[in-house]
């Protein structure tokens, strides 16, 4: 396995399912309930005794429970964070065991509408239930049940895997002891909520959508998907970045066309990355995971943020924003550190230069992983939390030694930004 | 974690505010740079500190000492903190710096039990020698910042800090005059030769 096994890899990894409410349904935020509930998950590392180095990554839109190592030897590429996880990485998998799990909604291997509805032995479609943030966070509670986690280290994420942080936090504060939202929001602004109808809209005017039921062999709606990706992927990048990575180059012709086949490479760009994602995800899934963002906001149920945020002031937040991200500006992650400042949490925020706009969370790998190893490493001493020892002959290393990954292009993975 | 911070190395103001600070306290640093007291006061007095820092490179740098702080600027920062949250509230060579000093002081006063500044005096003899006799603008032996320099700094004395209380009605509990490293007694000629303040505000 050491053949295929690239240095600082989780190596071979396996995507794990776990199921239940098999015989009592998971109340939902919308009134309704799901029955029975699959989750896939994945796990590195090693829980040590205490089950008290388990840290939970929770990923955004369009991610899924693969955040590092190979499924295969002739994987091409690894899961979606993997620059971040693994031996000596900012998620140090020698030191900490690391679960990621895949949102209910999806479509990666975790109960959604693409799922079969036990009832009908058909997929769901638009009969699965609405979910929330909130639905997706209660589900995974059940999973850190079965895998004896009572405590969690530490829980990460950007953007809607940020949303989940900070739900976690509110929801089951005695079970969190550190929370890392990056380039997150505490509520989803109505600019956001405007991009994501965009996305809907897109996928109902396909006609392969057939309101939602389209499983049986039907053509897909990827055309609509892919449209709903391409408007996506903008927003994921900034106009420095488009204008760093393609300029006003052409793609594939000397000079203009005068006609509507692809001209610029940014164009190209966008129809690969849309035409990519209708082949790793689903139309319906798509607006199930979008609605859940759209519903976010985490003083829904309290009287304020603050009221919300009031009874996390035990947990130590890292909080990160990024310069150029347009997606989720500076001023949400400064309201939500405000509101953590009040009511006298230990917040530690920084607002990062980057050109990379909202993908940025996942590609300043270099200033990241100094960060979270650092901010880590003060959790632990806190709370003194054992560790299990590096094994002899690899020695832990600190963010400036790691290998520079700054040059990555845009996510190519499935780690999908927001 | 192994950032204990040597105190030979540490500038002299920064002893002297970590003499005035007790063991247990908790202390909000403005303007913390690179977390060198912060540090310094965990090891040595166990505090509980927070800092709040404008620069990237400073809230790494403490982030790496395994410090808590908040990145942005003091007028946005401040008011977040509820009456009375800290201790001491911390402002080591800064105020020269301040768009609005009289405002981050009263912000200080509000928030922390007590405040405690040091400044660079522009009323040491050395500047109005200079000034004097060479005619160019004094810069300060402790801030050695020419009026070019972003950002800009407004300078200041030990009398003018004084009268400034004083108008104010805020109560000076210490005070403590530097000429380099080497303390000076408080006396009427403090303003001519110190070249730093250190001064505990109620």
């Amino acid at each position: 396995m050491d053949a295929v096994k690239p240095a600082k890899s989780v190596g071979l990894v396996q995507r794990q399912y776990f199921t239940f409410a098999e015989d009592e349904p998971m109340p939902l935020d919308s009134g309704e309930s799901l029955a029975p509930i699959t989750q896939a998950y994945e796990t590195y590392g090693e829980l040590n005794e205490e089950h008290s180095n388990a840290i939970l990554i929770e990923h955004a839109l369009s991610g899924d429970a693969h955040a590092a190592g190979y499924h295969s030897s002739q994987d091409p590429k690894p899961g979606w964070w993997d620059e971040c996880i693994g031996p000596g990485k900012a998620f140090d998998t020698d030191r900490y065991f690391v679960v990621c799990s895949n949102v209910i909604g999806g479509c990666q291997g975790s109960t959604g509408p693409s799922s079969i509805n036990p009832g009908t032995g058909r997929p769901y479609g638009l009969s699965f239930p609405v979910v929330t943030i909130g639905d997706m966070v209660r589900a995974q509670r059940h999973l850190m049940d079965y895998l004896e986690i009572d405590e969690i280290l530490a829980i990460v994420g950007g953007s809607m895997g940020g949303m989940q942080v900070l739900q976690w936090a509110v929801t089951y504060p005695q079970r969190v002891r550190a929370a890392l939202p990056l380039a997150a929001t505490a509520r989803h602004s109505p600019m956001l909520i405007a991009f994501s109808e965009v996305g809907r809209q897109a996928i109902y005017a396909d006609p392969n959508w057939n309101g939602g039921d389209y499983y049986f062999g039907q053509p897909r709606p990827n055309t609509g998907l892919a449209l709903a990706r391409m408007i996506g992927n903008i927003t994921y990048l900034s106009d420095e970045s488009m204008k760093q990575k393609f300029g006003r180059r052409l793609q594939g012709r000397e000079r203009f066309g005068y006609d509507f086949d692809t001209d610029f490479a940014i164009e190209s760009y966008l129809r690969y990355k849309g035409h990519q994602f209708t082949e790793r995800f689903d139309a319906n899934s798509y607006l199930y995971v979008t609605k859940a963002l759209d519903y976010f906001d985490l003083s829904n149920d309290y009287d304020s943020l603050m009221d919300a945020l009031s009874r996390t002031a035990h947990i130590m937040y890292l909080v990160v924003s990024f310069t150029s991200d347009w997606l989720y500006p500076t001023y949400h992650s400064k309201e939500l550190v405000s509101a953590l400042t009040a009511v006298g949490a230990d917040v530690t925020y920084t607002d990062l230069q980057s050109t990379w706009g909202h993908d940025a969370f996942l590609l300043e790998v270099e200033t990241m992983t100094a960060l979270i190893s650092d901010f880590l490493g003060r959790v632990v001493a806190e709370h003194n939390v054992p560790l299990p020892v590096v094994p002899h002959g690899q020695v832990s290393v600190t963010g400036d030694e790691a290998d520079g990954a700054g040059d990555s292009s845009p996510s190519e993975t499935g780690g999908g930004s927001q | 974690m192994n950032h204990r911070i040597d105190p030979v190395v540490m500038r002299p103001d920064l002893l002297v505010i970590a003499e005035l600070i007790e063991t247990g306290e908790k202390v909000l640093d403005l303007g913390c740079g690179d977390g060198t007291l912060l540090r310094h006061l965990i090891d040595a007095r166990q505090i509980t500190g927070r800092g709040i820092e404008l620069s990237e490179e400073g809230v790494l740098a403490c982030v790496r000492k395994g410090l808590s702080v908040r990145q942005g600027n003091l007028h946005e920062g401040l008011g977040d903190y509820p009456d009375g949250s800290f201790d001491t509230v911390v402002l080591s060579q800064t105020l020269p710096f301040l768009n609005d000093p009289e405002f981050i002081v009263r912000e200080m006063l509000r928030v922390g039990r007590r405040s405690i500044v040091s400044f660079a005096n522009w009323g040491h003899w050395r500047c109005r020698i200079s000034l004097l006799f060479t005619g160019r603008a004094p810069v300060a032996s402790d801030l050695p910042h020419p009026w070019y320099a972003a950002p800009r700094a407004r300078p200041l004395t030990v009398r003018d800090f004084g009268d400034y209380c004083e108008r104010c009605g805020i109560r000076l509990t210490a005070q403590i005059y530097l000429a380099g490293s080497r303390r000076i007694p408080v006396r009427r000629d403090k303003n001519l030769r110190s070249t730093t303040a250190v001064v505990e505000l109620k």
